[in-house]
């Protein structure tokens, strides 16, 4: 296997969890809902893969037991801001300090537990062919579910009637509700779809990425993820390029140092945050394209006038 | 209702500060302050087995309550400053960066006995205490110049510190004595502790050809890469079998318990006096983990070096030994003298890396 | 069932005052309810938490060391959230204050005058501003969303105060450790009661921010212009504000503040710069802001009660061993109860047992 090959490997490592969580949030923010709490939500997934797999043996219910983590604990955050109509800047951070500190009580036992891992699924005759034969065909089932949400989120959103309606409401939620679409109700099906890809993208991080449980081991992803649904403005496709620009520029910023760049190691380090920036810069730099992408609801409560 | 609640709060209080008042006079307090989580599989998991060896050994006579996860700051120093007043005699802080908060509430409780771990300033009630972690990082190098086909190795390393450097000059002429070709790669993540960012590092370092890995953090996570990527690789802190079954050479156990207990035998018999103490392979204060998946020559060697350092016969840092720059630094027969050692910001020949400065 | 919010036409005044305490009674519920399903004595762990670290002279001078920047950041965030503009990155903006406040001090280690205190701590208030200054160059004219730009800052300022300190302001006495030289006495701010504990000034300064911004924003224009901007800015532009100005003079507030805050805990608290000055200030300061509900006096009273659940987290670490994860949840469960209790202020809830829509209670 070439280097490079290699290098693309753990990149797709590194990139799939970003890419799951960012297409989850993306449908809630989709419907006007931001959730500042997906890192809550992913390191409660992350516990719970951890304990499932490790209570039946499979990692499949790891992934199981993930999934349904994040999606009831984005319940709490559902109840808060759509029912209670709390701030959702405020609930959203709520999430993640309860989240973090839900997960280190919950995981305290299975610090230093070998993690069942996630093995690679091979794809026979097609993950023989060289180079895009391994990077595509012999990847865990997490990589193939984020290519899934990739193209199902897509479609949804794009081309089916109710994601046209989720995005009517994320656009005027006002609007939407007198033309009798159900608001309330749409929106909590969006953050638990976010949580429970928020759950999976944790899932990945215990069973498939270093198969353990550590405290805090989403280490700032979430905050990563959102800033990537900005950046894509809002866009399937690009929260794909924008996750795999960040996995990659991670990664390789490890390689340089190998290499023995010049460059201090913090400079280095820095890189994925100035890069990111940079992007988001360019990205929002043109005032009506960023008002035309963005949810215009997003963020803003929603009370049903009787 | 809150004022009832208070007030049920406050006689609770009372009945428990006299509770504990009690205890206090029948067992010694012996406290510790861990920077980590004592479930953290490393280095403050490492500590409080310590503690639980002398808990066991010391039974009755002694109680040992601890504070985790404590960060390095003026968090620390009120933490310290709470075990103190809170009636224990000796406090041992298991972190660098409590150094200047131990100093300063070691001054204000002049009748309680501290002890400061792999720090440099010291008092009259204040102690420091070290490992020679070095020592290991020794033999590590030499077994990995017998492991390695390509005659090199990664090191994956947490912050620039005199005790991280120390361990990569140690391992490098380690596996000098043995191969002079060998390269040291040495890649900087920045944290202590965090299993995503080692386990990247370790995969880059992989992906570009290495063949054995050391680590100076705490995770398992680089013995798992190893182990999966079919690769040798050393643990650290604690024995990383588990997680590297057919990875594993073998690890730097720390086994503070020794000195813990020590230190508890002299506070109880009136011997305790402050020493800055600086034990290694011989004390106790570390072992290696078993060597396992290596021919029965290399585990030879490496059961001859081990023996050697502990009776004394051989330093690991001992001359002819130059600079990574090629200036001349240890003389031949020449050994190093622990404050260079503890202050160690450069590197020797060999490693092939740019200290961060 | 269902439960439907009808909007009050005014919010309610009695809400206001009952809400944070309604809050705190449920979170010391719900959190007896975790202690006892943790197996520990609900009455001796909430005792622990929260009144223990009331009892002692010493811990109540704890408790100003810890709340201190958490009041002094929170009230400047609370400037920014009341006009929109979210701030997310008081944390990397109370380091380069931090930085900034230490320039005399390191650099210029022969300067021994009663200046160098006061001037530190501008210069720390100056480098905060500044740090703030680029999210809201970004948000002003180049559109870009600021949670995002300010929060990737924080990793920068991190990782710049690791480089910094590693490199050119390692203390060259330091066996090569990261820190850097420790301040000289005039550099450092001074105890306020130094026989009896530890708080220093920066409490003071705290509560006076508090004060002068809670001034500001009940007596000044400024005040009325930060309010009306952040709920409406169609209306704000009609009364002649600027939302533009306004996200300037938000971030540079609470930029300033935020890097006050970083020197004042470096110089008062620990004495030297190192990597580690700050265990999350920044971000806990958010919530104190929110728990304080954007009020200055409010988030007085928050920055203390969450000062107390570090305390108290502590004590009960040792006088019961509970684990330290519980002051997290704790903090959470504070905060969901808060805004919780919080709707009832603006709204009042009815449980509607009919299925039909909008039909009659």
């Amino acid at each position: 296997m070439s280097i490079f090959e290699a290098i693309l490997l753990t990149v797709i490592t590194a990139s799939t969890p970003l890419v799951i969580a960012a297409l989850g949030e993306l449908v809630a923010e989709r419907s006007g809902v931001l959730n500042l709490g997906v890192e809550g939500m992913m390191i409660m997934g992350a516990v719970a893969a951890f304990a499932s797999a490790q209570m039946s043996g499979s990692p499949y219910i790891g992934l199981l037991g993930g999934i349904v983590a994040g999606a009831l604990f984005s319940l709490l955050f559902g109840f808060l801001t759509l029912t209670l109509v709390a701030n959702q800047v405020a609930t959203g951070l709520a999430l993640t300090i309860l989240g973090l500190g839900v997960s280190g009580m919950l995981g305290e036992g299975y610090v230093s537990v070998p993690g069942v891992r996630l093995a690679p699924i091979v794809v026979p005759y097609l993950s023989d062919i060289p180079l895009i034969g391994s990077v595509l065909f012999r990847q865990d089932l997490t990589f193939y579910l984020s290519l899934a949400l990739l193209f199902g989120v897509s479609w949804f959103l794009f081309r089916s009637r109710t994601g046209l309606k989720l995005r009517a409401i994320g656009d005027s939620h006002s609007s939407a509700h007198a033309l009798g679409i159900g608001v309330i109700r749409t929106r909590y099906l969006a953050v638990m779809f976010g949580g429970a890809c928020a759950g999976l993208a944790g899932a990945q991080l215990s069973l498939v990425y270093t198969p353990q449980w550590v405290e805090n081991m989403s280490s700032g992803r979430g905050w990563i993820t959102l800033a990537l649904v900005v950046f894509a403005s809002w866009r399937p496709w690009r929260v794909f390029a924008g996750g795999y620009l960040f996995g990659a520029v991670t990664i390789l910023q490890l390689h340089a140092q190998a290499f023995g760049v010049g460059i201090p190691a913090q400079f280095l380090s820095m890189l994925p945050y100035a890069a990111t920036i940079v992007v988001l810069v360019i990205i929002s730099h043109n005032r009506r394209t960023t008002l035309i992408n963005t949810p215009a609801s997003l963020g803003k409560p929603f009370v049903p006038e009787r | 209702m809150k004022k009832l609640a208070l007030a049920l709060a406050a006689s609770a209080a009372a009945v428990l500060s006299v509770g504990s008042a009690a205890q206090a006079a029948d067992k010694t307090k012996v406290c510790f302050v861990y920077v980590g989580s004592h479930t953290d599989g490393g280095y403050s998991q490492a500590h409080d087995l310590g503690r639980q060896q002398i808990q066991k050994e010391f039974g009755d006579k002694i109680d040992t309550p601890y504070l985790e996860n404590v960060p390095e700051g003026p968090d620390a120093e009120r933490a310290i400053e709470r075990l103190a007043r809170s009636g224990c005699k000796l406090i041992f802080t298991t972190s660098f960066g409590f150094m200047d908060a131990t100093v300063k509430v070691a001054a204000k409780f002049p009748n309680v006995k501290f002890e400061h771990g792999t720090g440099y300033k010291s008092g009259p009630n204040l102690a420091t205490y070290n490992s020679r972690f070095y020592e290991g990082r020794y033999i590590l190098g030499q077994i990995a110049a017998k492991t390695s086909k390509n005659h090199g190795a990664a090191y994956i390393a947490s912050f620039p510190i005199p005790e991280v450097v120390m361990g990569i000059n140690s391992f490098e002429q380690g596996a000098r004595s043995i191969d002079p070709d060998f390269k040291l790669k040495v890649i900087w993540v920045n944290t202590w502790f965090d299993p995503g960012k080692e386990a990247d590092a370790a995969k880059a370092m992989v992906d570009q050809g290495v063949d054995v890995l050391t680590q100076h953090t705490d995770t398992t996570a680089p013995m798992q890469v190893a182990e999966e990527r079919g690769i040798h690789a050393f643990g650290q802190a604690s024995d990383m079998i588990a997680a590297g079954p057919k990875a594993q050479l073998t690890a730097i156990v720390d086994t503070w318990g020794n000195y813990y207990s020590k230190r508890v035998h002299a506070l109880l018999d009136g011997t305790w006096k402050s020493e800055q103490s600086w034990d290694g392979l011989k004390d106790g204060i570390l072992k290696m983990a078993d060597y396992t998946n290596m021919p029965d020559d290399v585990k030879k060697m490496a059961q001859e070096t081990e023996a050697k350092i502990k009776s004394g016969e051989l330093h690991p840092f001992t001359g002819p030994i130059n600079k990574q720059d090629g200036t001349p630094w240890l003389k031949a027969g020449e050994k190093a003298d622990d404050a260079t050692l503890l202050g160690m910001n450069f590197y020797v020949e060999g490693v092939d890396d740019k200290l961060p400065k | 069932m269902r439960i439907e919010l009808e909007r009050r036409p005014q919010a309610s005044k009695l809400y206001g005052f009952v809400s944070p305490l309604l809050a705190l009674l449920l979170t010391l519920i719900a959190g007896a309810i975790m202690f006892a399903i943790l197996g520990k004595n609900p009455v001796e762990a909430l005792d622990a938490f929260f009144v223990e670290p009331l009892l002692e002279v010493w811990s109540l001078h704890e408790l100003a060391v810890k709340a201190a920047p958490l009041i002094m950041i929170g009230v400047g965030l609370a400037v920014c959230y009341r006009s929109n503009n979210w701030n997310i990155g008081a944390e990397g903006q109370f380091t380069i204050g931090a930085i900034t406040g230490s320039i005399l001090p390191i650099v210029f280690t022969e300067w021994h005058s009663p200046a160098v205190l006061p001037l530190m701590l501008i210069m720390g208030a100056i480098g905060g501003a500044l740090f703030a200054a680029i999210p809201a160059l970004l948000k002003a004219h180049f559109n870009t969303n600021e949670i995002l730009t300010s929060l990737m800052l924080v990793y920068i300022a991190q990782l710049f105060l690791d480089w910094l300190i590693r490199g050119a302001w390692r203390n060259p006495q330091g066996f090569n450790f990261p820190e850097s030289v420790p301040f000289a006495p005039e550099a450092t701010l001074p105890a306020i009661w130094e026989e009896s504990g530890r708080a220093h000034w920066a409490f003071v300064f705290a509560i006076v921010a508090a004060l002068v911004v809670w001034f500001m924003l009940k007596y000044t224009l400024r005040g009325f212009e930060i309010v009306v901007l952040g709920q409406s800015e169609r209306a704000g532009r009609f009364a002649g504000f600027s939302s533009k100005k306004m996200i300037w003079f938000s971030f540079l507030f609470s930029g300033a503040l935020a890097g006050l805050a970083g020197i004042s805990e470096v110089s008062g608290s620990i004495g030297h710069l190192q990597p580690a000055i700050s265990p999350g200030y920044g971000f806990t300061a958010i919530i104190v802001a929110f728990l304080g509900r954007l009020n200055p006096l409010g988030i007085i009273a928050s920055g203390l009660v969450l000062a107390l659940t570090y305390l108290g987290g502590e004590a009960a670490q040792l006088s019961l061993g509970v684990s330290d994860k519980v002051t997290r949840v704790f903090q959470g469960l504070i905060l969901f109860f808060v805004l919780s209790c919080d709707t009832l202020i603006y709204y009042k809830i009815r449980i509607v047992w009919s299925r039909i829509r909008g039909g009659v209670a």
